[in-house]
């Protein structure tokens, strides 16, 4: 447990980073994992709770505990084991998962909690440093095969295990590139995308086939680049013994308001990609935040990459406005162990950015087809509801305006094209526990990641996967070993 | 004629248990007279306390004497029938209980008559016995048997009485067989009390008092003896039977054998490897020497019996019977030890609780168990006369006529010689019979020590297998390693939890789990006591002996099999080895045979059952072709090999060896892979194993030292080597919890219960133990071997590189199941705190949905809601009303800080339920009510709380139950004074049988106060209270405590075993008003992990045997019965009503309410949320608020009362033992789960209607025959005004408790501080009776010219005591005993002076009294923690153990106390004179800031004037000399502690 007195010596500990001014320079990261003495300190912290809430906050249920042990004796190699028991990917969420496990921390009943990213984060740079991760290929095949649709971190983790199970698995991507929203959707400066390769690269040796540009059923709009090579499902469920839609949720909310058609209003995702395509050594279609007034409408986590990357750009100005009032900034977590609604400043908010909350957006004008400003009011929340402050309304100047309002659903078509039955938000229809687990509607059909759940997490996406494999691998064989 | 209930439900009559009062007048020329049985008589009666009565107060529990045959009465009587006796000592007398029923009254006469005639002898004629039962209760006529007199002559051939004895013998055993065969449905009342040519017993189901008036003959004159032996019953149940009573033939018992199964067993299994010089072909005749189902004295006596009639002496056979503690006794004389060590192979110790007094009709003597656990003093007369008792006083002699007053001794044997004409001391007598033989030579001979034996220190051969994939198939977890093995291989011991066990029961785990989580330990609480494994470990042994026994009755044996010792049962390879080859170095001594308990995997489940057989079938063959060790192995386990449980397969080869009379032929010797934790160990030893080799532990320690798992610089050897060490404490406190000291008799005595497996199975494998809700049978034990040999050999990708997680013990994902989950203790925080029910039914749907998932019993329980026509909730009692009902557990304030502990009792208050102080006093700050605007802080002191609580007007602070644990910390008159209920803690769910400790850093300056200890200074909780010894001294107990406080009433705590309910009655026979079963699963404390996870049974269990064991014994209207342990929903409560509770105890939720969040690390004082520590800083974190468990406590009200409107019920009290509304869930599919049967849990003793099923009447209590009243009314102006008084009164033993009653007013006027010193002075002449003084308020003097008996000056609370001997007496003071045992017992202040000498166990845990006595017994100041004790003479061993405060002061003129003193917690000095103290010692660490010598002086000085002790004056006279002779007895702890105050005092200061 580290040490039975950690928690009362050592204060929490943050993991270093470059300075804001120079970071805003370039795409790379900039966060640095804890040193060798920092991870034991913040390991020393952990106190070994008899019950690890730690543990069931973490949608993996990464043993916390025990990794933090590890780290505190300075045992990596242990800990790197206990972490990839559970979570395929550590390299990935021990940079950008929001980390639901602090928030359920025991700690923050009262106190700071255990930095348990910052440990992962340690853990697994120090085993890619060390050549400890490494393919782990299936000593037996079963023969059969699995069609895995979509390569974001659902995917990924599906096929990974399935694959280990000894199944051959073929993933199927619409992009020039696998990763999925990790590819394009999160920045290189949150998250560098060697780390992606070098699992791809793993996952290849242990025998998952990546075929990208391939595109299942009828292409959604917008989706893809080059000339992608377009498959019936029919097809693809003759040639596989089971199929998993792993496509994600990726039908982004629109704002219909007044001047929503006017040039230099976007979709975050149609922004926060190209930049990643340059650093990628693509040459995409301009689209700049350089010198302009920007405006991010929506709070989360998605306008906070459009924020660090107008910042990047050189905007001139960024807002970000949010429609629900600011959070209050919390020292303990209220309602512990759950996750609460607290204020969040993001390293992207750091580097510069006015942000505004209980704001609604009123229209969009500009002269010329393209937009000029935006017209919003304040608004207050009464009982849930919310009504707009008479004579609160303001107009911010605006040559880029980015939605960033979440997603609604995936990628409808998709599903259509396999008949797979939906839900009342239109995700695929399957349920996570029982003897039909992740299955859909379509026999041999199943499903997981945000194409099922809706829009979420990496590291729910990566549980969906992990538990979905199982869960096909039990359809093939009849039993399963893979951990859910 | 009616028996007793058979067994039934949960009952079971195996179960009972017994305990009484003893004793003998003997004249020692061999005398005889009538007066001597009129003596005997009078003691009966005067020990009528140490019995009981049942629901019928005719009825007693038995009582009866043993005495001489009176020739002339029956040659007189004889004759009239034309009848001519042979001379004495040639015919012999059989006392036969035959049946009413005629026809089988003839058959059984038949019998006895056809048997003399086959053995020779002549049967002269029978005598009704004249009796008058006019005096009997109906219940008792009921089932009198018609008593008749059988004279047998003595036939050709048989020229001695002793010849003629054995035939007697024979003709009883043999026509006993017989009848017993006749299997008649009367026949079972056929009983032989006595058949011999000495002695006759005349005893029944009777009153001490009736004895004399029942059987006429008693009464006549002519009926005359030299010695009556006598003994009255108290049993834990209320239908005894006749033939139960004692005396038995030769012995009369007190106290109880608690290896008894093993005993049993061992006798059985000899059968096939003894025979008899002396008895010769009669000998087969004898089998089965003990029925099942007898009780321990009967089988002792049989035992014991068999061994006299065999050649022994009765001295001699009761020495190999009840040896002394001789293993590890370095003082004992060579040649004893050499006595004892021969005789130990022979047969192992009848371990337990005994005075056992015995006779042969030529002499009488009487010995006590090694440990000294129960009472037995003795006179001696100058005119020939001895007279035993388990009290002083029972037979009141004039002073001026007694020349030495003494007690039996530990381990002590005490024998007249009637015949001799003289007293025989226990020196003399052992040292004739260990001197008679060259035992010392023989032993030389005979004995091989394994450590001795010469190998090549040959390296084992390894298996090929890796090591995780053994591991895995032993079922090793994550846990194993961490929680249990690492910790015993750093530190030598065992490691420790807290927070209790919420996974489910093997049985209804989903995991798959080793055969030894099915078996749950079994531990002494009342009948018993448990003994302390630490500070008393000198009685304790791990001796082991392997390979053959010699032969049990071999009197002149001149080639004794050869014996292979080991020092403890662990044995690590190099010690396998060498047994493995044991050939090779012994050239052909020993020879061993390995069974391989291996089968191929591919066979299946189905293959084990044949698999067992053939094992066994190979053991007996190896056996007879003379191997004389088996080894039981599995460490040819392998892919293709699965292990067959090695429990399993030893249990099965012991108890076929036993069946076969082969097993004491052979030693067994278990190589196993799954043994690696203490229970592992104490399950194989008790099933059978002599030694137990755990090769996969070791290679596993030695593997997780090479890894660097235990640091750097640890030697792996080192790590094999504690672990071992900690494997042999564990054995030790297994043991010892249940009352055990040898392992040798705990081999094979089966001190367990299975939860989980089926009857068919235990009775094929595990015969004798119990299994009250079946289970799995043989096969899924395979399937479940199969599974997890799967596992191991499987690709699971999570097995590939590790261990399972396991879960157990602290919650993990892919683990065990917990009851308390995340979301769980979330929602209950939520809901109590935000006042929200609807959130609180969501956690109770996590609950009670997990109990659907397998956790508990009653989770597998539905209501037969068809059955019930729902009412209105409106019309359902209120929740205020059922909140009264509930209780909280017994938490210290010590274990959860002030804040928490106040809050909880705040919350209870207020809603009119209990809060329990939990052992460790109260402050008593907390009595008075709060008014408005008054705080936790304001209250108590701003210092003593870190977070506050606002109080309300009326609040009260105080716990309304008020504990009474083994450590008596702040147990004053006061304290009970202000209890409404005070409870016994007999037990806990967390550690049953076992004692605990505050260290010393978590002793506050609070803390110290609350328990009249130094701050620092560690505090022990001994596993035994040493005033309990057996269920009598409870009854005692309760006695002392109703005196101190008879508005409150009085409760046991219990923990659910086997028995439970027996013992519940006896309890209830004691007179508690109240009792509580507690789970085995329950229990916030600190304790070891395989306490908390392997003792004990749940309370589904136990509460249900409770209610129908009282139910039966029509006693369950008299007593409060409460159920708790993992209380959490209204299901929960609705359950145990129905089950047969009135009241609910929690402790878990409502801690989890004040925010704990089962972080489990109490012990550590690191309680992150201030619940569990003492850290000020984590103290300030405390966030509960009574208003949050109140609102628990309604919302389970709220719950409990949906659930009786769905049941129909309105009344609370009509819900309590309605099982009848429960049903066992249908469809259980869970594999393991589908055998459960709990129709046992569900019964309901057929009994009329009119017998209470719920709490109804009170006790009565006899307290309105206490002397106190007459005391309290001549004290009355002191009471009224604090005037002096004086009070003359005299006393006799039957007065119990003197002083209490009075000291219990005087609290409660007065407080702790009473009344100025000697305000009320009692003079007081006689022998005292038990408890004399308890409590003794301030300001009573009690002086005493006589004598008193056990527990005097217990709980001292500030008065004084002087006890002197009548100036009548001739006898040296320093050479007769004046007062009993365990005197002074948790004394916290006042004075004692006793002129002579004192027990066993003087001023144990004394904290303040101060105090002179004269010599003491063993263990005298044991636990003691503040105080001063003066020993002017004498002292037994183990002084001072466990000592860790106050001074004692022994004078040591031999220069021998070093020898009888414990010196690990103490260190012993010199008594310095004042000035060169002055000079050369820190005042820092002066006793009570005085100097040693002026305080030494000063209590001698008392004790010379409150007792006129000559030897206190002889000391006075030459001070000089006698002050260096005296040692200075000073703790450790203390000096530190004190070192430390000082210091702090002095930071502080500056």
């Amino acid at each position: 447990m580290g040490k039975i007195t950690g928690f009362l010596e050592h204060q929490r500990l943050h993991e270093a980073s470059e300075d804001k001014g120079s970071r805003k320079k370039h795409y790379r990261e900039f966060v640095l994992h804890l040193s060798d003495d920092e991870a034991k300190v913040q390991g020393a912290r952990c106190m070994d709770c008899g019950v690890p809430f730690c543990m069931s906050g973490c949608p993996v249920n990464n043993i916390i505990p025990d990794f933090n042990d590890l780290v505190f004796k300075q045992d990596w190699k242990n800990a790197i084991d206990t972490l990839h028991s559970t979570n395929n990917f550590p390299e990935f969420t021990g940079r950008i998962c929001p980390a639901p496990c602090e928030e359920a921390c025991t700690l923050r009943i009262n106190n700071d909690a255990v930095g348990i990213k910052s440990i992962e984060h340690a853990i697994i740079d120090k085993a890619w440093e060390q050549g400890w991760v490494k393919p782990r290929p299936a000593a037996v095949k079963t023969g059969k095969r699995v069609a895995v649709i979509g390569s974001g971190p659902a995917g990924m983790a599906n096929a990974q295990q399935l694959a280990r199970a000894g199944h051959a698995v073929v993933v199927f991507e619409k992009n020039d590139r696998a990763g999925g929203l990790l590819r394009y959707g999160i920045p290189d400066f949150k998250l560098e995308k060697t780390h992606i390769d070098r699992r791809l690269e793993q996952m290849g040796a242990e025998g998952v086939e990546f075929r990208t540009n391939h595109v299942v059923g009828t292409a959604p709009s917008g989706a893809g680049n080059g000339a992608p090579t377009h498959l019936d499902p029919t097809s693809v469920l003759k040639e596989f013994d089971a199929v998993v839609l792993a496509g994600g949720a990726e039908y982004p909310r629109d704002l219909p308001v007044p001047g929503r058609d006017l040039d230099g209003v976007y979709f975050a995702m149609e922004f926060l990609p190209l930049q990643n395509r340059r650093v990628a050594g693509d040459k995409p279609p301009e689209l700049w935040a350089s010198g302009k007034h920007v405006v991010v409408i929506g709070g989360g986590d998605t306008g906070s990459d459009c924020v660090g990357t107008s910042n990047r750009h050189g905007a001139a100005s960024v807002t970000q406005i949010e429609l629900l009032p600011m959070p209050p900034d919390l020292k303990n977590n209220p309602v512990w162990p759950y996750w609460p609604q607290r204020l969040r400043t993001s390293s992207s908010h750091e580097e510069g950015a006015t942000r505004d909350w209980a704001i609604a957006t009123k229209r969009f004008e500009g002269s010329n087809g393209k937009v000029e400003k935006v017209v919003l009011v304040r608004v207050e929340w009464q009982s849930g509801k919310m009504v707009e402050i008479a004579g609160s309304e303001f107009e911010l100047k605006a040559d880029l305006i980015l939605l960033a309002m979440g997603f609604v659903s995936p990628a409808q078509k998709l599903l259509e094209s396999f008949g797979i039955e939906r839900d009342a938000r239109g995700n695929a229809k399957a349920t996570t526990e029982g003897a039909q687990a992740y299955v859909t509607s379509v026999p041999k059909v199943f499903t997981a990641g945000d194409m099922r759940r809706g829009q979420s997490l990496v590291v729910w996406a990566i549980r969906e996967g992990r538990q979905c494999a199982r869960a096909v691998d039990e359809f093939l064989m009849g039993s399963s070993v893979l951990p859910r | 004629m009616t028996q007793p209930p058979c067994a039934q439900g949960l009952y079971d009559p195996a179960n009972e248990h017994d305990a009484c009062g003893v004793g003998f007048v003997a004249h020692i020329k061999g005398a005889k007279s009538h007066a001597i049985v009129e003596q005997g008589l009078q003691i009966l009666r005067n020990l009528t306390h140490r019995g009981a009565v049942g629901a019928d107060p005719l009825a007693g529990d038995g009582a009866g004497i043993l005495l001489q045959i009176p020739d002339a009465l029956f040659r007189e009587e004889l004759a009239k029938q034309g009848i001519k006796l042979p001379a004495a000592g040639q015919y012999g007398v059989g006392m036969v209980f035959l049946p009413q029923e005629p026809a089988s009254r003839f058959a059984c006469e038949y019998e006895i008559e056809r048997s003399i005639k086959e053995e020779g002898q002549i049967l002269l004629g029978w005598r009704d016995v004249p009796r008058d039962n006019s005096s009997l209760g109906e219940s008792v006529k009921k089932i009198e048997p018609v008593i008749r007199q059988v004279f047998v002559g003595r036939g050709r051939g048989v020229t001695v009485t002793d010849a003629l004895e054995r035939k007697l013998y024979i003709i009883r055993k043999s026509s006993g067989h017989a009848i017993q065969a006749l299997n008649l449905a009367h026949g079972k009342e056929f009983y032989v009390p006595s058949m011999s040519a000495r002695t006759i017993v005349y005893k029944g189901m009777l009153l001490a008092d009736q004895v004399g008036a029942y059987y006429e003959d008693l009464q006549d004159s002519r009926v005359v003896s030299a010695l009556a032996l006598v003994h009255q019953r108290f049993s834990t149940n209320t239908f005894p039977t006749w033939d139960l009573a004692h005396p038995f033939r030769l012995v009369a018992h007190n106290g109880e054998i608690n290896t008894l199964r093993g005993n049993v067993n061992w006798i059985r299994a000899r059968q096939g490897a003894i025979s008899s010089p002396i008895l010769g072909k009669d000998l087969e005749k004898l089998w089965p020497l003990i029925y099942d189902g007898q009780s321990d004295s009967a089988s002792f006596d049989n035992a014991l019996e068999m061994l006299v009639m065999g050649g022994y002496s009765v001295s001699h056979a009761m020495m190999m019977m009840i040896p002394e503690a001789w293993e590890s006794h370095s003082l004992m004389d060579t040649n004893r030890r050499a006595f004892y060590e021969y005789h130990a192979a022979m047969m192992e110790p009848w371990d337990g609780p005994a005075a056992m007094a015995f006779t042969d009709g030529r002499q009488i003597g009487a010995t006590l168990d090694r440990n000294g656990l129960r009472p037995a003093r003795y006179i001696v007369t100058e005119d020939d006369l001895v007279i035993m008792g388990s009290e002083c006083g029972c037979l009141p002699i004039p002073e001026e006529k007694i020349v030495k007053k003494w007690r039996l001794q530990p381990g002590k044997m005490f024998l007249v010689d009637l015949e001799k004409g003289r007293i025989i001391d226990d020196k003399e007598l052992k040292d004739t019979l260990a001197d008679a033989k060259p035992y010392g030579e023989w032993i030389d001979r005979i004995r091989v020590k394994l450590d001795d034996v010469e190998s090549d220190r040959q390296q084992p051969d390894r298996s090929a297998v890796s090591l995780l994939d053994r591991q895995q198939a032993f079922g090793y977890t994550q846990e194993d390693l961490k929680f249990l093995m690492t910790p015993m291989a750093l530190n030598g011991e065992e490691a420790t939890g807290s927070m209790g066990n919420d996974s489910p029961l093997a049985v209804l785990s989903d995991k798959n789990k080793p055969l030894y989580n099915y078996f749950k330990q079994l531990f002494a609480q009342v009948t018993n006591p448990p003994i302390d494994p630490i500070r008393e470990e000198l009685v304790t042994s791990l001796v082991s002996f392997i390979g053959p026994k010699p032969n049990l009755l071999g009197i002149d044996e001149l080639n004794p099999p050869l014996r292979l010792e080991v020092n403890q049962p662990v044995v690590d390879f190099f010690e396998m080895e060498k047994i493995r080859h044991i050939d090779r170095y012994t050239q052909g001594k020993f020879k061993s045979y390995e069974l391989d308990i291996c089968y191929p995997a591919a066979w299946g489940n189905h293959a084990i059952e044949a698999r067992l057989a053939s094992l066994c079938a190979q053991a007996e063959d190896a056996v007879r072709s003379g191997y004389s060790i088996v080894i039981i192995s599995d460490r040819r386990v392998n892919r293709d090999q699965v292990a067959i449980p090695a429990l399993l397969a030893v249990s099965a080869i012991h108890q076929h060896l036993v069946a076969k009379g082969l097993r004491t032929s052979t030693g067994l010797v278990v190589e196993t892979g799954s043994a690696r934790e203490v229970h592992h160990f104490a399950l194989l030893g008790g099933y059978g194993a002599e030694a137990i080799h755990p090769y996969l532990a070791m290679e596993t320690l030695l593997d997780m030292g090479k890894r660097g798992l235990f640091g750097a610089d640890f030697d792996s050897k080192k790590a094999i080597k504690n672990f071992v060490k900690a494997i042999g404490k564990g054995l030790r406190k297994v043991m010892s919890k249940m009352g055990i000291s040898t392992y040798m008799s705990y081999t094979g005595a089966q001190i367990f219960e299975a939860v989980g497996l089926s009857r068919t199975l235990i009775d094929k494998y595990f015969a004798g133990t119990t299994s009250n809700v079946e289970g799995i049978g043989v096969f899924e034990v395979a399937e479940e071997a199969l599974r997890i040999h799967r596992g191991a050999f499987g690709n699971d990708p999570v097995l590939a590189s590790a261990l399972e997680a396991g879960g157990e013990y602290a919650f993990r994902v892919r683990g065990e199941e917990h009851m308390w989950t995340p979301d769980a203790i979330a929602k209950l925080q939520q809901s109590t705190r935000s006042s929200s029910f609807s959130t609180f039914q969501e956690y109770s749907q996590i609950i009670n949905d997990q109990s659907k998932r397998h956790m508990t019993l009653r989770g597998l329980f539905e209501f037969q809601l068809d059955r019930c026509q729902p009412v209105p909730i409106e019309e359902v009692e209120p929740a205020a009303e059922i909140v009264k009902r509930f209780a909280t557990g017994a938490m210290s304030l010590g274990s959860i800080s002030t804040e928490a502990h106040t809050n909880l009792a705040i919350a209870m208050n207020r809603i009119g339920g209990k809060s329990n102080t939990g052992e460790g006093g109260e402050d008593r700050n907390r009595y008075a009510t709060a008014k408005a605007g008054e705080t936790l802080s304001s209250r108590l002191g701003k210092n003593q709380i870190e977070s506050d609580i606002e109080l309300k007007e009326g609040d009260l602070l105080k716990s309304k139950i008020k504990q009474v644990a083994s450590g008596r910390f702040g147990v004053t008159a006061e304290y009970l004074a202000s209890a409404e209920q005070i409870q016994i803690k007999m037990a806990q769910g967390a550690k049953p049988g076992e004692g605990g400790q505050l260290p010393g850093k978590k002793v506050s300056e609070y803390i110290a106060m609350l328990r009249y200890s130094t701050p620092g200074v560690e505090l022990i909780s001994p596993p035994p209270h040493h005033d309990i010894y057996s269920i009598e001294d409870l009854a005692q107990l309760i006695h002392d405590l109703k005196n101190a406080n008879s508005r409150a009433s009085i409760s046991v705590k219990l923990v659910s075993e086997i028995g439970v309910g027996t013992v519940a009655a006896g309890v209830t026979k004691a007179k508690a008003d109240h009792v509580t079963i507690s789970g085995h699963d329950g229990g916030t404390g600190a304790s070891p992990w395989s306490s908390i996870k392997h003792a004990g049974t749940p309370w589904e269990l136990g509460l249900a045997e409770t209610q129908q064991t009282l139910v039966l014994n029509r006693l369950r209207g008299r007593i409060v019965v409460q159920a708790d342990g993992q209380m959490k929903t209204g299901r929960d409560v609705i359950i145990g009503a129905l089950l047969g509770a009135d009241e609910f105890g929690f402790a878990t939720a409502p801690l989890v309410v004040s925010g704990c969040i089962m972080m489990r690390k109490c012990h550590l004082n690191t309680c992150p949320v201030g619940v569990a520590t003492q850290d000020p800083v984590l103290r300030k974190k405390f966030s509960g608020k009574p208003e949050h468990v109140i609102n628990f406590f309604f919302f389970i009200a709220e719950e409990a009362r949906a659930l009786m409107a769905q049941l129909g019920i309105r009344k609370f009290d009509e819900l309590i033992g309605r099982s009848d509304l429960l049903d066992t869930r249908k469809g259980i599919e869970h594999w393991k789960a589908r055998g459960l049967d709990f129709s046992r849990i569900f019964h309901q003793p057929a009994i009329g209607a009119e017998v209470a099923r719920y709490h109804v009447e009170g006790q009565d209590h006899g307290l309105d025959r206490a002397l106190d009243h007459r005391l309290i009314e001549l004290a009355e102006p002191a009471l009224k005004r604090r005037e002096k008084v004086s009070i003359d009164i005299p006393v006799r033993n039957i007065n119990r408790t003197v002083g209490t009653m009075l000291s219990g007013e005087i609290a409660r006027l007065y407080g702790h501080e009473g009344l100025p010193d000697d305000t009320i002075h009692v003079r007081l002449a006689g022998s005292a009776g038990q408890s004399f003084g308890a409590f003794l308020a301030h300001g009573v003097t009690l002086e005493i010219v006589g004598d008193t008996n056990d527990y005097c000056g217990k709980g001292l609370s500030g008065g004084h005591i002087s006890v002197r001997p009548s100036p009548k007496f001739r006898g040296e003071s320093t050479q007769n005993i004046i007062t009993g045992n365990v005197v002074l017992y948790g004394a916290i202040a006042g004075e004692a002076y006793f002129s002579g000498v004192a027990g066993e166990r003087f001023a144990v845990r004394n904290s303040g009294a101060q105090t002179v006595v004269e010599g003491v017994g063993d263990h005298a100041c044991e636990y003691m923690t503040g105080g001063s004790v003066v020993v002017l003479g004498k002292t037994g061993r183990n002084f001072a153990a466990g000592m860790s405060g106050g001074i004692a002061y022994v004078l040591d003129e031999d220069g021998e106390f070093s020898k009888y003193c414990n010196l690990s917690m103490v260190d012993l000095e010199a008594v310095l004179p004042e000035t060169e103290q002055s000079n050369k010692v820190s005042r820092d660490i002066w006793h009570m800031g005085e100097a040693d010598e002026a305080i030494l002086k000063r209590l001698i000085e008392n004790h010379a004037l409150h007792t006129g002790s000559k030897r206190a004056q002889s000391i006075l006279d030459q001070w000089a000399t006698f002050r260096s002779r005296f040692v200075k007895v000073f703790p450790k702890e203390y000096r530190r502690a004190l070192t430390e105050l000082a210091t702090n005092s002095r930071k502080v200061a500056a």
